[in-house]
């Protein structure tokens, strides 16, 4: 990138503090505005699935009763997935970080339908809104997967739920629209796709697999509301329907859904360790690919979660051979982001502690994932604890690791302080223990033999319960620390430097925090991002 | 060592034929997922020390991997994960393809409990008697919502759904009592529907279901019309008879070999049936169900298309009741052919 | 007096990358619209396999020609709203609208139709689910056809109002001279819609009234 794109320092204007009325907010155009905005909502939704989540385990301290009935404990883990997989993981990485980095990091004024950008937001909020009015009347006891016929006849309050839920699809589908626009017309001049930065390859793929599975996921809701309000019979074996249908839509939906949570930490993972490492990524071309890879085939791999459902012999082996290469590139990046560290310049901050506990908990996970797509071994493993705590792995110890590196490798950039380093290295520690704590012996506890979402369950299973109970309270005041240093931070946090890390990530370029145009004069680009091999004037590390 | 592991990660006992393979294969893939996660961990771990940025250095070396590195990154693990499939997708196939000489057993799960029914023998809630080194097959649906037949003693599970049969087998290696847990989420009070599977020795078992047969001697008069509600008999067959009469089944269908509106049913289990369309047909528990839920499917030549469909008005444990009826009607000119369950082929080479 | 303001947002290099972009977003949309459907196909053809006879019979009672009808409405106001859109990139604004207003007028009349249809079947009892009651179709499975038949054309109707909203909105703009022959893509992209619409219907009529 030549020098001359180098932004001056306009006195104080940032896109914080450019305007500050309430209505300057709500009225936004700005993408950096708009993913501060998803950002709080994000946070917010993850505080309330993870009360959901501490009380679940609190119930499981004792086999019996414990502090609430089982009307209760099955309606909150219903809404502790409902909450987790909707309204926080699917658009936590790319609505909030996306939003504010794919512009910078093309150099780009803004993305392709800022209007569109805003209406995501109030789509999001419009949805969630409903489905917490539905919580709040009971809220729906079916799990987050609406199984049919249990949801076509439960008595609960489901309908509220599935509206908000298909409202925020619309949210999830504008967002990948206009990110995959954004990613083929807006590219600054010199930015060619192999130039891109890997953050960037990851949220397209992402974008693909929102384009094309949420829509599925709005139609089978639609049609579960309809049989539930009106019986209309499509899963009703009495009418001729078969509720192993509704299963089928469902997945062909959610496993991709998975995709679009742990890609875009992928990408976090990329730009964080080529950062830190102070090294070129190793492979770029092998992570870029792979991420389309994962895409692509994840989209034929959901009979997976269906292999003692009923269906043929010949689907379970089929889909099992698929769910295996979608594992062959996860592979890939994690042999080529640990070969990144070859002869780097490794420097441990926060950020980086993250990613150390992604990687750990991505391979662990991940090959648990190969383990249950072993049809042999799942037949034993379904709906008990051990997949539980196969997702858990992924979901929260990789994905939602890569989202608190995301969140601290980017707070300066985001809003111009700095963290105390001392206490982001501290609780990164607690929750990478904590974490540990409250799902190894969950991964015990399904070879044992408890299912899942079970209320009550054989005294044999209550002490590896206690123990997992006890993780879940260290994970939980990991994450109050984090909140209270980084509100600290935004208050009375140090001023941050314009690339505290030295990073040569693209977004680097333009001020900390930067201007609402983000760039005085469009940038041109003359090679790829996170080349540390020559000196570079630009540094300002 | 078997065993060792097996405590180490928490399985429950092997007390079925197919538990141990499962549990080996089980091992090698965790034992391969725990080498591989130190592997990468120490490496990345030596990495950290061995590369720690040790100054401003400002400037590191620009690698680009070759072919090597990337058709090991790509090979090793598909290696891995193929053979995993393979020998996961096998040891399923044995899972899913009950042994020919299987004794049956219905089972019909509703909320929020197991009920097992044999042929011709008793009923029972919650607990499965079985004779151990044996194999049984369970015939299984459900009255209304998913549930799953699981007993993790035997690494078996099945989803159990309504307006459908789905099956699976064991064979239990050792007398003893195994725990039922519902595996697919049903409702308040899916985690107290729990059973227990009772297997005995095989001689003990043959005189428990005599005894149990002898004290049903008891038969009660047909059913006068349709009206009267059919009461709920331990013997299947039975009340496959009463409920053919009360749904007017035996209008059509006779039992003694006459021709009348449609097939007779004396002798039509295992028949090879000649369909209007020119198919050939051989009737087993699948195609006597689906005649019954939709009749115009597969219409025999030389009748008429005028059965009604039974589709929501007779669930599922009625259904199988009528099926034993049939079955049981065997006239002596015909070798009788042991009860299999629907026409499959095993596997060779088991 | 007309608007003749062509707009460029700021953020893009120039009119033409803009028009790319805003296609572009138009056939992603398009693309999710076709998986929407999708759902519906797969459990109609599962359907259909499963109850090959109840389906066949149960389409017979159908109304096709009304069915038909209602097809060449939609085929003829896709050529409507095409013609408009090349009035308008000619520069003859007044046909441009008359011809927008056409596909609007087209767009009315098949749902007036489908109104009448949908009033015959309620009648008849040929209703979704546990409201069938149509005598003489007592099989399994033709309560699941009609299940399906609503579903598919009941959404595919919202879809047409949906449209007819969107393009009574560019009616409006392009008689306020908001288009021109430098800059039409709105209309362009709204005529993308309604011709996606016209195209689920071409899929639903065969599967639903003809086979």
């Amino acid at each position: 990138m030549s020098q001359s794109a180098v932004v001056s320092r306009r006195a104080g204007k940032n896109y914080l503090n450019v305007e500050t009325s309430v209505k300057s907010w709500l009225l936004t155009r700005d993408h950096k505005r708009i993913g501060l905005m998803f950002l709080v909502l994000n946070v917010g939704a993850l505080f309330v699935g993870g009360v959901f989540a501490l009380l679940l385990r609190f119930e499981h301290l004792s086999p019996g009763p414990t502090i609430m009935d089982a009307i209760t404990y099955n309606r909150m883990f219903t809404l502790h997935g409902v909450v987790m997989v909707w309204l926080f993981m699917i658009p936590a990485i790319p609505s909030a970080f996306g939003n504010f980095l794919v512009p910078l990091m093309i150099g780009a004024e803004d993305v392709a339908f800022p209007r569109l950008n805003l209406a995501s937001v109030y789509l999001y909020v419009a949805g969630a809104l409903i489905a917490l009015w539905g919580m709040f009347h009971g809220g729906a006891d079916t799990g987050w997967t609406f199984y049919t016929p249990y949801s076509s006849m439960t008595p609960t309050k489901v309908v509220p739920i599935l509206i908000g839920v298909f409202i925020i699809g619309f949210s999830t589908i504008v967002t990948g629209i206009n990110f995959i626009v954004t990613i083929h017309t807006l590219r600054a001049k010199g930015l060619t796709w192999m130039r891109m930065p890997l953050f960037v390859w990851a949220i397209y793929g992402t974008s693909i697999i929102q384009v094309l599975a949420t829509p599925v996921l709005g139609l089978v809701l639609l049609l579960i509301a309809l049989e539930h309000s009106l019986g209309l019979g499509i899963f009703d074996a009495a009418r001729g329907g078969d509720p192993v249908l509704f299963q089928h839509l469902f997945w062909f939906y959610s496993h991709p859904a998975v995709y679009i949570m742990v890609l875009p930490a992928m990408g976090v993972v990329s730009e964080v360790i080529a950062c830190f490492a102070r090294k070129n990524p190793f492979g770029y071309k092998a992570i870029a690919y792979s991420s389309l890879g994962i895409a692509f085939v994840g989209f034929f791999t959901w009979g997976h979660h269906m292999f003692v459902s009923g269906q043929s012999t010949f689907d379970a082996g089929a889909f099992a051979v698929l769910s295996m290469l979608v594992g062959v590139f996860t592979a890939i990046k994690v042999f080529n982001w640990v070969a990144t560290l070859y002869k780097g310049s490794i420097q441990f901050r926060t950020p980086f502690a993250y990613i150390c506990g992604f990687l750990y908990f991505i391979v662990f996970g991940g090959m648990t994932g190969v383990a249950v797509a072993t049809v042999s071994l799942d037949v034993h493993w379904h709906d008990t604890y051990f997949v539980v705590a196969h997702f858990h792995f992924i979901m929260v110890g990789a994905t939602l690791m890569a989202f608190l590196a995301a969140l601290h490798y980017w707070f300066p950039k985001m809003f111009g302080k700095m963290y105390n380093e001392g206490w982001g290295l501290v609780s990164a520690v607690l929750i990478i223990l904590g974490f540990n704590a409250t799902f190894i012996p969950q991964f015990w506890l399904g070879n044992f033999g408890m299912p899942r979402r079970y209320y009550n369950y054989p005294e044999r299973f209550q002490w590896l319960h206690v123990a997992s109970t006890a993780g879940s309270t260290l994970l939980f005041f990991g994450f109050m620390i984090i909140l209270i240093y980084l509100f600290i931070a935004l208050r009375f946090g140090r001023r941050a430097e314009w690339n505290p890390w030295g990073s040569r990530g693209f977004e680097w370029r333009t001020a900390t925090p930067p201007p609402t145009h983000n760039f005085d004069q469009a940038p041109v680009f003359t090679h790829g991002p996170h080349e540390y091999h020559e000196p570079h004037e630009v540094d300002l590390a | 060592m078997n065993e060792f592991l097996r405590r180490l990660l928490f399985l429950p006992e092997q007390a079925s034929s197919v538990a141990p393979g499962i549990d080996h294969l089980h091992y090698f893939v965790i034992i391969t997922t725990m080498l591989m996660s130190a592997v990468v961990g120490w490496t990345a771990l030596g990495f950290f020390i061995r590369f720690r940025r040790r100054s401003e250095i400002e400037t590191t070396p620009r690698i680009e991997p070759g072919w090597k590195f990337e058709t090991l990154a790509v090979g090793l693990p598909l290696i891995f994960f193929l053979a995993w499939f393979w020998m996961g997708f096998h040891a399923y196939i044995r899972l899913a393809t009950p042994p020919p000489n299987s004794m049956e057993v219905y089972v019909m799960a509703k909320q929020w409990m197991w009920k097992f029914s044999y042929p011709g023998g008793p009923n029972a809630i919650s607990t499965l008697h079985v004779p151990a080194r044996r194999p049984v097959k369970l015939l299984m649906t459900s009255r209304d919502v998913i549930h799953s037949f699981f007993v993790p003693s035997f690494r078996i599970k099945q989803d159990v759904l309504p307006g459908r049969y789905t099956q699976t087998w064991f064979e239990a290696v050792e007398p003893g009592r195994y725990q039922i847990l519902c595996a697919e989420f049903c409702g308040t009070d899916h985690s107290n529907m729990r059973g227990e599977v009772v297997a005995m020795r095989p001689e003990d078992f043959d005189t428990w279901l005599n005894e149990q047969r002898r004290g049903l001697t008891n038969r009660q008069d047909m059913a006068a019309s349709a009206q009267e509600p059919v009461p709920p008999l331990t013997d299947m067959v039975e009340q496959g008879r009463r409920l053919a009469v009360a749904f007017a089944c035996v209008k059509c269908h006779t039992i003694d070999g006459s021709p009348h509106i449609g097939p007779t049913w004396l002798d039509l289990y295992h028949r090879q049936e000649r369909l209007a369309n020119g198919d050939t047909v051989e009737v087993d528990e699948g195609y006597i169900t689906e005649s019954m839920m939709d009749p115009r499917a597969k219409v025999v030549a030389g009748f008429n298309p005028v059965m009604p469909t039974f589709q929501g008005r007779l669930d599922g444990p009625d259904t199988a009741a009528i099926v034993e009826y049939i079955k049981s009607l065997r006239s002596e000119r015909i070798n009788p052919t042991p009860s299999g369950g629907p026409a499959y082929e095993p596997i060779r080479g088991r | 007096m007309p608007d003749t303001h062509v707009h460029r947002a700021h953020h893009f290099q120039d009119l033409g990358k803009q028009v790319h972009a805003e296609r572009l977003g138009m056939w992603l949309f398009l693309g999710t619209e076709v998986l929407l459907f999708a759902g519906l196909f797969v459990g109609y053809s599962f359907y259909r396999t499963l109850y090959p006879h109840a389906f066949a019979e149960a389409s017979h009672h159908l109304d096709t020609p009304f069915g038909t009808l209602e097809t060449f409405d939609l085929i003829t106001s896709s050529l409507a709203m095409a013609l408009g859109i090349h009035f308008t990139r000619t520069g003859r604004r007044r046909l441009s609208v008359a011809a927008v207003a056409l596909t609007i007028l087209m767009g009315l009349a098949f749902l007036g139709m489908h109104s009448v249809e949908y009033r015959h079947e309620y009648l008849e009892g040929m209703l979704p689910g546990q409201y069938y009651h149509f005598a003489e179709l007592p099989l399994a499975g033709a309560s699941l056809f009609f299940t399906m038949y609503f579903l598919m054309t009941g959404l595919h109707s919202l879809h047409v109002i949906a449209g007819v909203g969107v393009l009574t909105y560019l009616c409006v703009r392009t008689y306020r001279g908001a288009y021109s022959p430098a800059y039409q893509t709105p209309l362009e992209l709204g005529g993308l819609y309604w011709h996606l619409v016209d195209m689920i219907w071409i899929f639903l009529y065969p599967l639903l009234y003809l086979i």
